[in-house]
This record gives C-alpha cells, sequence and structure tokens, in this order.
C-alpha cells in the first residue's frame, strides 16, 4: 500500500508516523522550509517540500502510480479541497480523505463530492452536545455517502411515546429506532419494545427528518 | 445586470470599476477594509468585508441573483474553490477565475470552469515581444 501525506504540520505528520510505524510507504508533502526541515531529520527521503497543489510536486511524489490513498490534511481547507480533486480526478486515485480546519466549509467539500472528511472541531462540538442535557436530540455519527445520520434522544414522562409500543408509532418515513438504553443496558429496538421516560433512544434517520422525529418521540 | 467581484486587489478593483462604467451594477467582497480605497473615494456599488468562502457573506452580496462572478483574490485554491461554489451551488452562469499557476488553470479550464491564467497571458506576450525584436542579421541566431 502507498499513500501521499499532503501537509506536515502536527496532524500530518503524527499520521504519517503511524502509517510508517504499520509499515505502509509513504511520501509526506510539506510546503514550509522550517517546518520540512525538521520533518527531514526523522522522516528522510520520505518527506518531500513543496506546495501539493501544485500538479509537478504531486507528480514528483508519485501521483502518477496512483497511491491507494492521499490525505489531504494542510491547515487550509481550500488547498485540500483542490489536492482532492486533483488526485481524483486528474490521477485516478482510488481514495482522498480530507481534512475539515473550519467546519463552515463542510459544505464546500460536500458540493465537490469530497468524502470521507474528518473535522476535529465538529467532533468535539458533537461530543459536548453529547454530554449536555438541553440538547434534546444529539447527532451521533454522519454517514455522508449514505446519506443517512444516527441520533440520540432520552425519553422522558412528558414525552408523548412515553409508555408506547415502537409499532404504534408514527415515525417519519425514512427512519428507524435502533436501540433502547435503559438502566444501562441496551436492547435492539424492535416493533413490541415499549419506550419508558428514561429511555435513551438511537435512531437512523436522513439527515432532515429530525423534527419529525422530535415531535413523535419527545413532544411539539 | 448584477455583478459580483471577489477579492478587491490591483486586478479586482480594477474589474469592478470597469464593470460599474459599463453599466453593471456591482458587489465586491474582500477580506480587508482598506480595500475599498482602491474603488476611488465615490464607489456607488456595495462593499462587504469578509472571506469570499463564507455563504452568508455570498447571500449578503446577493449571489443569487448576480449574473456574473468575477474571483481574483490573490490565492489560487481560495478562487478555484469560490469559483465552483459560486457555479455549482448558486448556478451562476458567468463564473470567471483568476488562477495564476498555468497547470490548475488548464485542469480546471478542462473541468468547465472559466479560468484565466495571467502567467500563461504574460509569457505568451513576452514572447511575442521577443519575437518582434529587430535582430541585425550579423547577429542573428544561426
Amino acid at each position: 500500500m502507498y499513500l501521499i501525506v499532503a501537509g506536515g504540520g502536527k496532524v500530518g505528520a503524527n499520521v504519517a508516523r503511524s502509517l510508517l510505524r504499520l509499515g505502509y510507504e509513504l511520501t509526506l508533502i510539506e510546503q514550509r522550509r522550517d517546518q520540512y526541515e525538521r520533518l527531514e531529520d526523522e522522516f528522510e527521503h520520505q518527506v518531500q517540500r513543496g506546495d501539493a497543489t501544485e500538479l509537478f510536486v504531486l507528480e514528483r511524489a508519485g501521483i502518477a502510480r496512483p497511491p491507494d490513498i492521499v490525505l489531504a490534511l494542510t491547515g487550509d481547507d481550500e488547498d485540500n479541497m483542490v489536492i482532492c480533486q486533483i488526485a481524483r480526478e486528474r490521477y485516478d486515485v482510488p481514495k482522498v480523505i480530507a481534512r475539515v480546519n473550519d467546519p463552515r466549509n463542510q459544505a464546500h467539500f460536500d458540493l465537490l463530492g469530497i468524502s470521507p472528511t474528518v473535522c476535529a472541531t465538529a467532533r468535539i462540538m458533537a461530543l459536548v452536545e453529547h454530554e449536555v442535557p438541553e440538547h434534546d436530540l444529539i447527532h451521533l455519527l454522519e454517514l455522508r455517502r449514505e446519506n443517512l445520520e444516527i441520533v440520540e434522544v432520552q425519553i422522558d414522562r412528558d414525552s408523548p411515546s412515553a409508555g408506547k409500543r415502537v409499532e404504534g408509532l408514527a415515525l417519519p418515513e425514512g427512519s428507524r429506532l435502533i436501540s433502547v438504553m435503559r438502566n444501562g443496558k441496551a436492547e435492539i429496538a424492535v416493533g413490541a419494545t415499549t419506550l419508558e421516560a428514561g429511555d435513551q433512544v438511537l435512531a437512523i434517520l436522513e439527515p432532515g427528518k429530525e423534527d419529525e422525529l422530535r415531535r413523535v418521540l419527545l413532544s411539539t | 445586470m448584477k455583478a459580483l467581484v471577489i477579492g478587491c486587489g490591483r486586478v479586482g478593483s480594477s474589474i469592478a470599476l470597469q464593470l460599474d462604467e459599463e453599466g453593471w451594477d456591482v458587489a465586491v467582497i474582500d477580506e480587508k477594509e482598506d480595500a475599498l480605497s482602491r474603488l476611488g473615494d465615490h464607489w456607488p456599488g456595495s462593499f462587504l468585508v469578509g472571506h469570499g468562502m463564507d455563504v452568508d457573506l455570498l447571500h449578503a452580496a446577493g449571489i443569487e441573483d448576480a449574473d456574473a462572478v468575477v474571483v481574483a483574490t490573490d490565492g489560487d485554491n481560495t478562487n478555484i474553490v469560490i469559483g465552483q461554489v459560486a457555479q455549482k451551488r448558486f448556478d451562476v452562469r458567468c463564473v470567471v477565475v483568476r488562477v495564476l499557476d498555468p497547470a490548475r488553470a488548464r485542469f480546471y479550464a478542462e473541468r468547465g470552469l472559466r479560468t484565466v491564467c495571467p502567467t500563461s497571458v504574460a509569457i505568451d506576450t513576452l514572447m511575442e515581444a521577443v519575437r518582434a525584436c529587430e535582430i541585425p542579421a550579423t547577429k542573428a541566431v544561426g
């Protein structure tokens, strides 16, 4: 397996180091001279200096082989998008993985069909939301390619779904309940499962159906 | 007709002024407030401070009913991404993007983005100028 890692900052360098430890072959590309010189001590011939959005720099790093995966991990979202487009569309790289620095740019990555993406800020926010009780519907996982997401809701005493069987709920089309966590134990949600106050319910649904699901399970 | 110019440096500001002169309704976006001074003392169009990747700002600048978008910030990749957002997300018919790197300009031109590469234009113009020089026959190459 051969990989190109674009961007030798903290993220790129740590990823490259981990990949090398797993025995993969790779080339790391870093633009800034001072950073490159630091990396050269550790990565030797496996790091090259240059702008990874320039075609000749990518070619020097072996993009025409092509690599199995290109990782666009620079601190600049525009650069990461361009690297992914060039890799996939010009050199037929089968897989690209992009880092999203500013979560507001996620929509642009999606628009250009760049997937999968990883955004540390968005992940941290999701985890924080998971801890904050006033958020009644928590996003746990987004499956972008499938256009589905997994959310968690907590049923309370006033919820219209408390005391009802799953099969009796008018769940919105494009949504399913996955599991019910009660007293620390999780069970797969089936038609005969009765929801109770205090249950933590996982649901899978199409993005945009959150409000409908919230109405059925929680309240208006 | 409505035009949106993103990036108000030497190039962007001149384009904005010329479009205005030709009767366009022009909105300009630049990250720096100082850039407004490039548009003279009596700029009749709108001027918004912020990043051209910011969708809220693009909305505020009226991208939805823009007939043309010119992207000329100092970053090639920024221009390439904004150009594609204008084209694919907002369906702007005429999107013109400045890309200094000839290789990237060609790659995106092949993919349907109207890129203009000042570097290639400069190379061609300089080559023509060299060829047009009258070199005395005695010194001619050969």
